[in-house]
């Protein structure tokens, strides 16, 4: 029970700062195509006997990199994106389901199995957490500037490209953390739900980050709670919770427009 | 002669098969306002992208002087809805500003004591007013504005431009700009380039505004704008007859 609460504030802390800029540069599809190619990863990890967040990382960058390559070649971004996405997860299905020697829980990988985490994967959870935390930290002035306006960031000394690089990188770091916690089906609801909750509150960039970050852990914390009171399955309780509070978080919004 | 802050040499840029800029020398030397005016997919932005950096030339080169400080100001900017923005904290991105810099850049560009306002929240002509006030704050050599002033109504325009000659004068930075403004931004400026995917005539407003080029390109156009300009610096009352109230303030 404490091991599952720690994987899913860990994981709530990888998601949500970065989550803000999934949202602030509308890369939510993009989001779910790497997650959706992160089961294709765990295929290939249970395949080769690899560790899965080794297979997902790889699989999560391979698709960023196809994405980015991909874009602006005569079909517009979201159209490119559903393709890649869905085609993603399909296949990974399908090559899980050639995985015949294993035993595989399916679920266990599109929901998420908060309430497996071992110690080792506890130990990635955090691990993971931490690098994508200091990574985004480390790059938040350049990261955005580069969100502003790309010329904008040049004229400062800036690559844009190597900004998004950084988030790309950070994105496949959180799918792979996040797998064991949500499920791929689920990572870009919590990338993105908390950040769109925060935003009616905050004023700067920073405090719509911090308040993001709190959000998600208490959703991960109360979904926690919730699924044992209720005996409901754990990573998709964590997105109800979340999703509870961008509903109550909007009714302020408007209610404070209105008024 | 003194070094010029940017010069290019022979600059091309291609996009696959499309030539957008063919053999361009230029060079902005400290201190002066040079306009680039040309018809659309002239590139005209192509070229202030090269100065910034923001592009990699086919062929030719570009040389920047060592240390030069660039003031940006771009075309539009486009703030997602999503993202939460003071000026204050806009303005210091990437690099952190002190409250005294931020006021006083403020101040500068004509919109004093915006900090905590919300980007959002700003009219068109205070956003492109805090822009500018961004790109000061580095205390540019050169500051470079894309079409800056294309949200707003002629009047706005002229203020913003009035506005840029006297921080030239203020700070003795250089001013490169592009603008669809021919006869405002013509007179604010000391050289003015007319860009076509080759430079196509350049030099003073008036030999501009006067060469067969550039009439050719601007058409109809060409005859307000010349009108305009003598009517600022020639008082030539005749030519500025057909132009509307508004434009002949």
């Amino acid at each position: 029970m404490t091991r599952a609460a720690l994987a899913g504030v860990g994981t709530a802390l990888a998601a949500a700062p970065l989550g803000c800029f999934v949202v602030w540069r509308r890369m939510a599809y993009f989001g779910d195509a790497t997650a959706h190619a992160a089961i294709l990863g765990v295929a290939l990890s249970l395949a080769l006997s690899l560790p899965v967040f080794v297979g997902a990382v790889i699989i999560a960058l391979v698709m960023a990199a196809a994405v980015t390559l991909l874009t602006g070649r005569g079909y517009a971004m979201d159209t490119l994106l559903g393709v890649m996405a869905h085609s993603a997860l399909a296949f990974g299905l399908v090559a899980v389901s050639f995985l015949s020697g294993v035993r595989i829980d399916l679920m266990a990988y599109l929901f998420g199995d908060i309430l497996s985490v071992s110690r080792i994967d506890l130990a990635v959870i955090w691990g993971g957490a931490l690098v994508v935390v200091a990574l985004v930290a480390w790059r938040w002035s350049a990261l955005l500037t580069a969100t502003l306006n790309p010329d904008l960031a040049r004229a400062s000394g800036i690559a844009p490209q190597r900004e998004q690089l950084v988030l790309t990188v950070a994105l496949a770091v959180v799918v792979a953390v996040a797998i064991k916690v949500v499920g791929v089906l689920l990572i870009t609801a919590m990338l993105i739900i908390p950040a769109a909750t925060a935003r009616p509150f905050a004023r700067t960039p920073e405090t719509m980050a911090i308040i993001a970050t709190i959000l998600a852990m208490i959703a991960a914390w109360g979904g926690l709670q919730a699924s044992y009171q209720f005996d409901t399955p754990t990573g998709p309780t964590i997105v109800c919770v979340v999703a509870a509070m961008f509903a109550v978080s909007s009714l302020f919004d408007g209610v404070r427009r209105a008024g | 002669m003194t070094t010029p802050l940017v010069r290019m040499e022979r600059l091309s840029v291609r996009y696959g098969a499309n030539t957008v800029l063919d053999h361009v020398d230029f060079a902005i030397e400290p201190g002066e306002i040079v306009t680039v005016v040309g018809p659309n997919g002239s590139g005209k932005s192509t070229l202030l992208r090269a100065v910034i950096g923001g592009i990699t030339p086919s062929a030719g080169r570009v040389t920047r002087g060592a240390g030069l400080r660039i003031g940006y100001v771009p075309q539009k900017l486009v703030l997602d809805s999503t993202l939460p923005m003071t000026v204050g904290r806009f303005l210091s991105l990437p690099r952190r500003a002190s409250d005294a810099r931020t006021r006083d850049a403020l101040d500068r560009a004509g919109v004093p004591g915006l900090q905590a306002r919300q980007m959002a929240a700003l009219s068109g002509g205070q956003f492109q007013r805090v822009l500018l006030a961004r790109a000061l704050l580095v205390q540019p050599d050169l500051l470079i504005l894309d079409e800056a002033t294309a949200g707003l109504d002629q009047p706005g325009a002229a203020a913003f431009y009035r506005r840029i000659e006297e921080v030239r004068s203020e700070t003795g930075c250089a001013v490169l700009m592009v603008s669809h403004d021919l006869h405002v931004v013509m007179s604010a400026s000391d050289r003015v380039i007319c860009l076509n995917g080759h430079i196509c005539c350049e030099g003073t407003p008036q030999v501009v505004a006067e060469a067969p080029v550039y009439r050719a390109l601007f058409g109809e156009g060409t005859q307000g704008t010349l009108a305009l300009y003598q009517h600022h610096h020639d008082h030539d009352h005749e030519a500025h007859s057909h132009k509307t109230p508004e434009d002949a303030h």
